[in-house]
């Protein structure tokens, strides 16, 4: 990165979290979404931050192709607007590989519960500088969400 | 020369005094050392409550946060607003049609709050169209109005939108009488006494989704009804309306409505009525008027004429209404919380009048009676009446009570608020308002249980209070402190249109209802696009139908031609965001009509005619993003007869499709 990139990012960064309001909002968003307290020392980056869990969420190595599909139609209203199938970046970055890159409860915990997590999670945080749009909470109900992971997981090529 | 000087100084120094004591008061004196601290609401707090202030003139009603006096968010009613696209959008412009056709500016005087229980129940509240007659209630879950009725037989609706304390009934009584809507209204204008009616419509409320509908409506004699209210607790069952213009006068209403020592307050007994209805004694009467309902799941409004209502007459039907004689030109008509005390203030009256509801049973069983109005019985003025509040000031038009027994009544040409014992009818405090106070309102000051503390003043004339911003001024609020004895004032603030009456509640009781987002899934807008995949564009003759989607932060699709001259294209623009406070706006250029402003999870319609072949750009009106500047497209228009072929997309390569 030279150095007018890093100016810049710094620049917009800055702009994007003093416009609109972002900040109080976000400490609103904590305030009533949050399920556990979470400082930032305690933050897990492969968990994430949210109520999902390894064990709560319980993968086996075959998938579910009814959730699949499932999670499929769900993505097409609240997520491809932004996120593409391939590793192709639109707003958000593409979904290829994201099932081996993440952990599946980091996943969930993500689409449930982003705004503590763009807040916290130094990779999020990376992302963030590319592409400028805080990802919106899309109000997924539980299951939408494992459905949408199953999607993924598909997406990736698990059978 | 040194005693000249002397002199001049002394002259100067009694010129000085005497201009000050000319002043009514000083305003600066009237302010108490802490009123900043009991005003100031830190960054990020919120106000203990919320203030529902009519918007007057500009048909729209207003909430304010109080103490701070911060306007939270003006509620479009029965005017345009193009801030929110509401009577642009094809959605909402139902919302504002009537039996005469789309009216796109009214005036909006009273707001009322729903009753559970003789208490405000933060469901929805309602407001009165005063010039063409119309009742309209907001749903406070989601700060949108929901319904609108209009309002047969009726001109002028002033004594409107006054609730039972049950919510059973909002009722609505007509300022300027008139010939009833199914006769031929082309008669002389003197002929008042003979052909025009005054009408009292009672508006029912469905218990659980709060539907309107004119359950019946009153024939009484043409005076002109000017505010009212429902009695509660022991009065429950009934309604009083108080009455100027019993002279019955059609012109120069200045001079020939204030003839009389009395008017009237007539008391209406609703219970009785019912009975009536019930034993068919109403008379079916074809009218005209509209009911427009808002569907918050097909976000959108449809519109209905009615053809028919329901009409008692109060001369042949003659236990519904008494005439109470009142001094003089009454204005405001208010109900202790008790119910046991009606206040009736005659604008041009030297005494407030407090009438004794058990008094008015009594001499109603006793046929304490004085003749007939009209065919009405006129009840004894000695025999309803509790008391008067003597020397009170001059031209009381309002009452609103608190919680330790104490009325306060507005005195427009004295320019105070007097608070008084509604016992003892003795007046305990004066505070001064800036200026010629209108309305006054108490939290909770016309329920069963009034929460006191503050009290705010509506006033009618501004003046100096703010930096002068030529000759058109904001309108004036002023908030006092009534916890202690004596009334202190605390804050002024600037409303919108002129502030007539307002309702304030603890905003706990609402807060906890307000919507967010709506739900993507319940948009059931027969021009929903959910998700990008089934954005498109149809053209069916000369109609183009744009299915757009609008996300952070790009339009789907943003690219479209195949556009002709002659066309008439309707952009279905559905917001895909499922976040709090997330709008996207929608312009595009040369729109003759407005833009649009799209919340969470809603599809809004703006219709489009281009007036010219090129490239017209669209763009996303609400700042949303980082990119919220790149949130744009462009439309392509051809000439009429062109073979340019619709044609519609969104970034060039397509999702690959997963297997």
């Amino acid at each position: 990165m030279n150095k007018s990139t890093l100016f810049s990012t710094i620049v917009l960064s800055v702009f994007i979290s003093s416009c609109g309001g972002n900040s109080t909002k976000t400490t609103e968003t904590q305030a009533t979404d949050q399920t556990e307290a979470s400082s930032p020392d305690t933050y897990d980056p492969k968990r994430g931050q949210g109520k999902f869990t390894a064990e709560s969420i319980a993968l086996t190595d075959k998938l579910d192709d009814t959730k699949a599909k499932a999670g499929e139609s769900v993505a097409a209203v609240k997520c491809t607007s932004c996120h593409k199938t391939t590793d192709e970046k639109l707003v958000g970055p593409g979904w290829k590989g994201v099932t081996t890159r993440r952990a599946p409860e980091w996943i969930m915990n993500f689409i449930t519960n982003p705004d503590p997590m763009i807040d916290k999670d130094p990779e999020v945080q990376a992302l963030l500088e590319l592409c400028l749009v805080r990802m919106p909470n899309q109000n997924l109900a539980d299951e939408e969400a494992r459905n949408i992971l199953e999607y993924m997981r598909k997406n990736d090529g698990l059978k | 020369m040194k005693n000249k000087s002397i002199m001049v100084a002394l002259a100067a120094i009694a010129i000085t005094t005497a201009l000050q004591s000319c002043k009514p008061k000083d305003s600066s004196n009237a302010v108490s050392g802490d009123a900043a601290s009991k005003v100031y609401v830190a960054p990020g707090k919120y106000d203990e409550i919320y203030n529902f202030v009519s918007g007057g003139f500009s048909g729209q009603m207003s909430c304010y946060g109080i103490p701070s006096g911060r306007l939270l968010r003006v509620i479009p009613v029965f005017s345009v607003d193009p801030e929110k696209g509401w009577g642009y959008s094809e959605e909402t412009k139902p919302m504002l049609n009537t039996s005469h056709g789309f009216i796109p500016w009214d005036d909006l005087h009273h707001v009322q709050l729903s009753k559970t229980n003789g208490e405000a129940d933060g469901r929805w509240v309602f407001g009165n169209a005063n010039n063409t007659p119309r009742v309209a209630r907001i749903d406070l879950r989601t700060f949108r109005t929901a319904e609108i009725i209009e309002l047969p037989n009726s001109g002028g609706n002033h004594s409107s939108p006054f609730i039972t304390e049950n919510t059973e009934y909002v009722v609505a009584g007509t300022r300027f009488s008139i010939p009833p809507d199914d006769v031929n209204g082309d008669v002389p204008i003197d002929s008042y006494k003979q052909n025009f009616k005054g009408t009292l419509s009672f508006i029912s409320v469905g218990k659980e989704d709060g539907k309107m509908d004119i359950a019946f409506q009153i024939q009484c004699p043409g005076v002109n009804f000017d505010l009212s209210r429902a009695g509660k607790g022991v009065s429950h069952g009934w309604f009083f309306f108080s009455c100027y213009n019993t002279e019955q006068a059609n012109t120069l209403l200045e001079v020939n409505a204030s003839q009389k020592d009395k008017d009237f307050v007539m008391a209406v007994n609703w219970k009785k009525a019912e009975e009536y209805l019930k034993a068919g004694k109403g008379r079916k009467q074809a009218v005209r008027y509209a009911h427009n309902v808002y569907n918050e799941k097909t976000h959108s409004a449809t519109s209905e004429i009615r053809t028919e209502v329901t009409v008692l007459d109060s001369k042949v039907l003659k236990d519904i209404c008494y005439f109470i004689p009142c001094p003089k030109s009454p204005h405001g008509c208010d109900v202790n919380p008790s119910g046991e005390y009606i206040v009736a203030s005659g604008k041009l009256a030297s005494v407030i009048p407090v009438f004794s509801f058990d008094k008015i049973i009594k001499a109603i069983a006793a046929k304490s009676f004085d003749g007939e109005f009209e065919g009405i019985p006129v009840i004894k003025y000695e025999s309803a009446l509790y008391g008067e509040v003597k020397k009170p000031g001059l031209g009381p038009l309002h009452t609103e009570f608190d919680d330790k027994g104490n009325a306060y009544t507005s005195m427009f040409v004295s320019s105070e608020v007097v608070k008084w014992n509604v016992k003892d009818l003795k007046v305990v405090d004066r505070a001064p308002t800036f200026y010629s106070i209108g309305h006054l309102c108490v939290v909770g000051g016309d329920t069963k249980k009034p929460y006191g503390k503050y009290l705010i003043a509506y006033n009618k004339i501004t003046k100096d209070r703010y930096l002068p911003t030529g000759p058109e001024l904001s309108q004036s609020a002023q908030l006092f402190d009534i916890s202690g004895d004596k009334m202190k004032l605390l804050l002024d603030f600037p409303t919108i249109g002129e502030p007539h009456y307002a309702q304030a509640i603890l905003a706990d009781v609402i807060k906890k209802n307000s919507l967010k987002m709506f739900k993507i899934e319940e948009n059931n807008n027969p021009y929903v696009t959910k998700g990008e995949k089934e954005a498109k564009v149809v053209r069916e003759g000369n109609k183009v139908h744009v299915y757009m989607t609008a996300i952070r932060s790009h339009l789907t699709p943003d690219n479209i031609e195949g556009i002709k001259m002659g066309d008439e294209v309707y952009f279905h623009v559905t917001n895909l965001e499922q976040d709090w406070d997330v709008p996207h706006g929608f312009a595009i250029k040369g729109a003759s009509n407005a833009e649009l402003l799209i919340m969470p999870g809603e599809t809004c319609t703006l219709k489009w005619t281009p007036d010219r072949v090129g490239i017209s750009p669209m763009y996303c009106t609400d700042f949303c993003s980082a990119l919220h500047q790149e949130m744009t497209g462009y439309i392509r228009v051809s000439p009429a007869g062109s073979s340019v072929p619709i044609s519609f997309g969104t970034g060039k390569t397509p999702a690959a499709p997963v297997k």
